[in-house]
């Protein structure tokens, strides 16, 4: 299947600033790739530029295989874009403001209304559809930006910070409905800070740093090859009377005593089960082994600093 | 285009009319700023009427209408300055820039937001206004003077908000656009009291030429709006132009570049100064044929009774009456620090004009000038071979220098001005106008002044000799 989203060498120059400096990476139908760095890193700039905004300075992008610079008003329909700031016409009411963008989509007035309806009673905002917008809370308003990301039913969605200023429910339910989006095939780009929605939503990671692409890869495979091997972590009901049987080459020791052992190995498929039957062998009561969580945090952390 | 347009317009209108700041003055000025009119133009004309003055009235109140149509659609401003770069500062731009309606749909769509409720505010208090005349003293305006009146407000609506809108896509704050409205609300001053004149005077004709003055510059501005309009601009600016600092470091880079270097600046700058004015120094050039033939064509028009032609002789008693007018009157004393002073004053005067009318003020003293030397020769066609001899004589030894450095401080000024509505691809109007600012300096201090001088000491020492050598004799 075609990547829907493809980007090769793209580069965004302002003056003396690299902005986004020669990215390449591509990002299937269906899937999510969020999209990590510091403040001021190239995250908004390469969203810009993949919704036909910003022109690139150098390098190519595609959208469903249509250029963003040549196709950029096709472009502009294939996609929907929640940006940083909800920017929400505060003196409007909800229905008339989706109707407004539904028109500027082409979409019929029947089907922007029965959209608008659908996508305000699963955000719980329809019973507020005849306040006006400068009177919903913060949460509330990302959430209607959303709604107009959503309403056109893109086949991409750029989502720039999506729970932010969200409450946990209202951030939750915004989870779910990205979550159901890549259900439903739609793919989506998000650009985020926070590292547990990036780890539980996408399927591939990027992280960015002055522009340049500076890790890709699925949350796993970046653990991997950033933080090693998984830490499994074995735990005893009673103290180890013998020496620990170490497996000489399959396993490494990271630290031990007589209650519990944490161990690197390259095979936990085959090398856990040995070491359970060496165990049971020598007579220890295994109470649990379980790999040692390590968050995308670490490999944030590791990869930015 | 059009539908698309109208999205967008049916949207901002319904929003400013929800917005009481906009609907409140709107309101006041449509039906009881005309009301009060209404009911100063009935006390005004019985007082002149008690000493016979009963052309007054008849001038008064088509001066009148035009007040009250054009203080609504003065708000049109205050709508097109915040377009874009208020929509900008409040974030809910970028959404907007990110559906898949065009550029050109999107701006005329804000241009006509802009426009549609002060026009239809000052069309409503036009109708009240004489509506009221109507019941109160059974007045009925001519149909020719009211069409134009309406059309003048159209026109000047249209103006205003073009100009504005074209600021508010080439700003980055609504404080930085509302500080450059003066770029608009100038020229519009002066537009006004000139037709105020117009009215006044009974010229009528003249609104005509007004009108097609203005059809011109609307379509100027509009299409201009549209062509420099470029979403990635408005989003990727983030610097206020209106910070001093700022300002001044981009100035001295135009202006100085990496080091000062006069070398640089006559071997490299002036050559390339020249190249890329050449459209405006083509504009000049032709604006001054236009004027010389036009002085000629009026002298033909109006020519010199034959009776005073007869009794004017270049003769040396001329000559010296010639000299002892010079600093009585309007024209400078004849030394060389007057003369220089003289030009050079004109010259950056209606350069200044020039920044607040779109460069176009920054050609009226050269385009008077010229007009005068065509008529002057016009003249001087009667008396003959001598009289035209005699202008050479008097005005080509002084004027080969002086010309060219006029010609190129006015197009360097025409140019500055008529940068804010143009600005090239990737540059903001700030920036150009900063540019071109510093161009005209550069070419002001390097070329004109030098010039200037020579011409000064030319008019000076060798015209008044060329003269008694030829006449004094």
């Amino acid at each position: 299947m075609p990547p829907l989203i493809e980007t090769s060498e793209l580069t965004k120059q302002f003056d003396t600033l690299t902005a986004v400096d020669h990215l390449t990476f591509n990002v299937a139908e269906g899937e999510i790739l969020a999209l990590l760095g510091p403040n001021g890193a190239g995250k908004t700039t390469t969203v810009r530029m993949l919704s036909s905004i910003l022109k690139p300075t150098g390098g190519s992008a595609r959208i469903a295989g249509r250029d963003v610079v040549r196709d950029a008003r096709t472009v502009r329909h294939l996609i929907g874009h929640l940006t940083e700031f909800p920017g929400l016409y505060l003196r409007m009411r909800p229905l008339e403001y989706l109707d407004f963008f539904g028109e500027l989509q082409k979409m019929p007035r029947a089907t922007r209304r029965a959209r608008a309806e659908e996508l305000l009673r699963q955000f719980d905002l329809w019973d507020a559809r005849n306040r006006r917008l400068g009177e919903f809370s913060k949460g509330m308003r990302q959430k209607m930006a959303l709604i107009r990301a959503m309403l056109h039913a893109p086949r991409v969605l750029f989502l720039d910070e999506p729970t932010s200023a969200m409450d946990p429910h209202s951030a939750k339910q915004v989870r779910d409905a990205i979550a159901t989006l890549r259900g439903s095939g739609h793919t989506i780009f998000l650009c985020t800070h926070n590292l547990y929605e990036a780890e539980s939503l996408a399927d591939h990671i990027a992280v960015i740093r002055r522009g340049k692409l500076i890790a890709f890869g699925t949350p796993a495979q970046l653990k991997r090859d950033l933080l090693g091997p998984p830490i499994w972590e074995l735990r005893l009901a009673r103290p180890l009377s013998a020496p620990w049987p170490y497996l000489d080459g399959h396993l490494r020791v990271a630290s031990s005593d007589d209650w519990s052992l944490q161990y690197h190995t390259e095979t936990p498929e085959s090398t856990n089960p040995l070491l359970l039957r060496r165990l049971q062998e020598i007579g220890a009561a295994v109470l649990t082994l379980h790999e040692t969580p390590r968050s995308l945090e670490d490999v944030y952390l590791k990869l930015v600093q | 285009m059009l539908t698309d347009a109208l999205i967008i317009t049916r949207r901002e209108v319904r929003d400013s009319l929800r917005d009481w700041r906009i609907v409140a003055p709107i309101l006041i000025l449509t039906l009881i700023f005309p009301w009060i009119m209404n009911l100063s133009t009935r006390l005004a004309i019985a007082f002149v009427e008690e000493y016979n003055a009963t052309i007054i009235p008849l001038r008064l109140i088509p001066f009148a209408v035009m007040i009250v149509g054009f203080f609504p659609i003065s708000f049109s401003l205050i709508i097109a300055l915040e377009t874009f770069v208020g929509e900008k500062e409040r974030n809910s731009l970028e959404p907007l820039l990110d559906t898949p309606i065009s550029d050109a749909s999107l701006y005329l769509g804000k241009l006509l937001a802009a426009m549609i409720p002060p026009l239809f505010a000052s069309y409503l208090g036009v109708a009240a206004y004489l509506i009221g005349l109507y019941l109160t003293i059974q007045y009925v305006p001519e149909w020719i003077i009211l069409l134009q009146i309406i059309l003048l407000t159209t026109m000047e609506a249209i103006v205003m908000v073009s100009g504005a809108v074209v600021v508010s896509s080439h700003t980055t704050s609504v404080r930085a656009a509302n500080l450059l409205a003066s770029f608009i609300i100038i020229p519009m001053s002066f537009l006004l009291q000139a037709e105020s004149i117009l009215l006044f005077w009974g010229q009528y004709d003249v609104l005509w030429y007004i009108l097609a003055a203005l059809f011109v510059a609307d379509v100027l501005l509009i299409r201009t709006g549209i062509r420099t309009f470029n979403r990635e601009e408005i989003l990727a600016r983030e610097i206020d132009e209106l910070n001093l600092g700022y300002m001044l470091r981009t100035f001295r880079q135009f202006f100085i570049g990496a080091r000062f270097s006069l070398v640089r600046i006559y071997r490299d700058d002036v050559p390339r100064l020249l190249r890329e004015n050449r459209l405006a120094l083509a504009t000049v050039l032709a604006a001054l044929s236009l004027a010389l033939i036009g002085g000629w064509f009026f002298a033909s028009r109006y020519p010199l009774p034959a009776e005073l032609i007869g009794s004017i002789k270049i003769n040396p008693e001329m000559l010296r009456q010639q000299t002892a007018f010079q600093g009585n009157s309007l024209l400078p004393r004849l030394d060389v620090g007057t003369i220089f002073f003289y030009n050079l004053r004109s010259l950056l005067g209606f350069a200044a004009l020039g920044l607040f009318s779109f460069g176009s003020l920054a050609c009226l003293p050269m385009v008077t000038t010229m007009g005068l030397v065509g008529f002057l020769f016009g003249e001087a066609r009667l008396f003959g071979a001598e009289g035209i001899v005699f202008l050479i004589a008097a005005l080509v030894p002084h004027g080969i220098v002086e010309l060219p450095a006029a010609i190129l401080a006015t197009a360097f000024a025409l140019r500055a001005g008529a940068s804010i509505i143009a600005p090239p691809p990737g540059v903001t109007a700030g920036e150009n106008l900063l540019r071109a600012l510093a161009d005209f300096v550069k070419i002001i201090l390097f070329v004109v002044l030098p010039l200037l001088f020579i011409a000064a000491l030319i008019e000076v020492n060798v015209t008044p000799q060329i003269l008694m050598w030829m006449y004094g004799r």
